[in-house]
């Protein structure tokens, strides 16, 4: 259910690295606390980012949540096909990225969770 | 600082129904309540076009009995109950002497002498004491009876369908808000024709430990028709598309009937009541504020709290705001400014630190076609 080559925040997020830059999206556990995602609000491409601030909002029918950034570095690219068809993030949260991050300083991945660990977490 | 223990949460007769078939559960006016099942968006769409059952058993029920029973129920709501028929139920409002709401109910003539008050759960205890309170010059008993009865919606295009071949009479003679008494799946039930979903459709009052087998029963009877129980979350955005209001969000005791955009159930022609002379004097004086529904020009979903803004000035509210399931639109419903609230008229909502563009629309959003 969850790709071990994925590491995880504690707020839902995971995040996918190939080399340099990591793909970012919702877990299957955020997805199936928020029910029917409806819009989504994504940052411009170039915005840099902290570790945990917050760079979007993901909307289902009933609420609002915000999305974190697990590392900081600088947005390269936005997944806007995704925003123009939300419902994505519910058919296939882990193969459904929101933002594509360029990290600045890679550190940053071992504060994540490793797989069995996020596990544990949502169990 | 020392906190009161919380109190537990209260179970419908359904609640072990509710988590056998994998309910997410929420705590709702102290009950522990159907969120949604197989998700919110499914089941809205059910009720919409085939039929979904609901447990609203947290409703409460307030009985007023007695000689004067028509009396008092004049004095204390807002509607006309002289006009109801044993057997026929209308919209009322719990109003304060300003006109404000106190609850919105339901009110059923079981008798001459006798009434039965469906009122928010969250609002029973205050409504009990408000009545006891305003009805003691009166021959009458006012009692809560809401342990008596549990209660479940069958909302749907095929709610009549669904629910006439577990019924021992004529559901048919049963017109749009009025009730009768009669037995589905063996369980002796009142039966009434309303609901809160803008759609056709029967709540059905039986007694508690009956509750499992009427749900059930009716359950099975849909399953092959693509009926589904139905949660919390689906009634709310169902209700939203009907532009029903919901006490908490579009009314409470800061918003007046009139206000609300429900002058219908105001019963100028009737005698005195309570609110009856607040009401009259902002009719005559014309209102400042009113209830409107909108929907969003840019994208993006108001909800409720949001700031309304009209040419850089706060000009209101939104009280209740969403994506809706059927209509797949971002609507709401805000309090404006009167001279800001014509169809068409354009404003700002802030959301979250962005100003998005809002259009006044008529209500409701959602009107089921009629055969």
């Amino acid at each position: 259910m969850y790709p071990v080559e994925y590491k995880y925040t504690k707020d839902h997020e995971w995040i996918l690295m190939t080399g340099a830059t990591g793909r970012v999206g919702i877990t299957d556990y955020a997805q199936k606390q928020l029910g029917d995602v409806v819009y989504l609000e994504l940052p411009q491409v170039g915005r840099t980012l902290v570790p945990g601030e917050s760079f979007g909002t993901v909307e289902s029918v009933k609420a609002v949540s915000e999305l974190y950034s697990p590392v900081a570095g600088e947005v390269v690219a936005v997944n806007t096909a995704l925003a123009e068809k939300p419902e994505g993030v519910n058919a296939d949260p882990h193969g459904n990225w929101l933002v594509e991050i360029r990290l600045t300083s890679p550190g940053d991945l071992d504060a994540l969770l490793a797989q069995a660990a996020y596990v544990e977490l949502v169990k | 600082m020392i906190q009161s223990p919380a109190e537990p949460l209260k179970q419908t007769p359904l609640t072990a129904r509710h988590r056998a078939l994998g309910a997410r559960m929420m705590p709702f006016a102290g009950f522990d309540m159907p969120v949604e099942y197989a998700g919110l968006a499914q089941e809205h769409l059910a009720v919409r076009t085939r039929a979904g059952l609901f447990d609203v058993s947290h409703m409460g029920q307030i009985e007023i009995a007695g000689r004067d029973a028509l009396a008092a129920v004049q004095w204390v709501t807002s509607n006309d109950a002289s006009r109801l028929s044993i057997n026929q139920a209308q919209y009322s409002a719990l109003a304060t002497d300003a006109g404000t709401f106190v609850d919105d109910v339901l009110v059923y003539r079981l008798g001459d002498g006798h009434f039965l008050l469906v009122v928010n759960a969250s609002n029973v205890a205050k409504d009990i004491a408000w009545i006891g309170e305003h009805c003691r010059r009166f021959s009458v008993a006012a009692l809560d009876t809401s342990a008596r009865y549990a209660l479940v919606a069958l909302q749907g295009p095929l709610a009549f369908e669904v629910l006439q071949p577990l019924a021992n009479f004529d559901l048919s003679t049963i017109k749009y808000y009025w009730f009768a008494h009669g037995e589905i799946a063996g369980v002796r039930a009142t039966i009434s024709r309303t609901g809160y979903t803008g759609e056709d459709g029967f709540e059905v009052f039986a007694p508690p430990q009956q509750a499992v087998r009427l749900w059930d029963a009716i359950l099975a009877e849909g399953r092959d028709r693509g009926v589904m129980p139905a949660g919390l979350g689906a009634r709310d955005t169902l209700r939203l598309e009907a532009a029903m209001r919901l006490y908490g969000n579009e009314i409470d005791d800061t918003t007046s009937v009139l206000e609300a955009g429900l002058e219908w159930i105001v019963g100028w022609r009737k005698d005195d009541f309570l609110g009856r002379a607040a009401l009259a004097q902002q009719k005559a004086r014309g209102l400042g504020r009113m209830l409107v529904g909108f929907e969003m020009i840019d994208r993006a979903i108001a909800r409720r709290g949001y700031r309304a803004y009209v040419g850089g000035a706060n000009a209101g509210c939104v009280t209740s705001g969403t994506r809706t399931p059927f209509l797949e639109r971002s609507v709401g419903m805000a309090y404006l400014p009167v001279e800001c609230a014509a169809a068409g008229a354009e404003f700002v909502v802030d959301i979250r630190g962005r100003m998005q563009r809002a259009r006044v629309v008529p209500l409701p959003f959602y009107k089921r076609p009629r055969g």
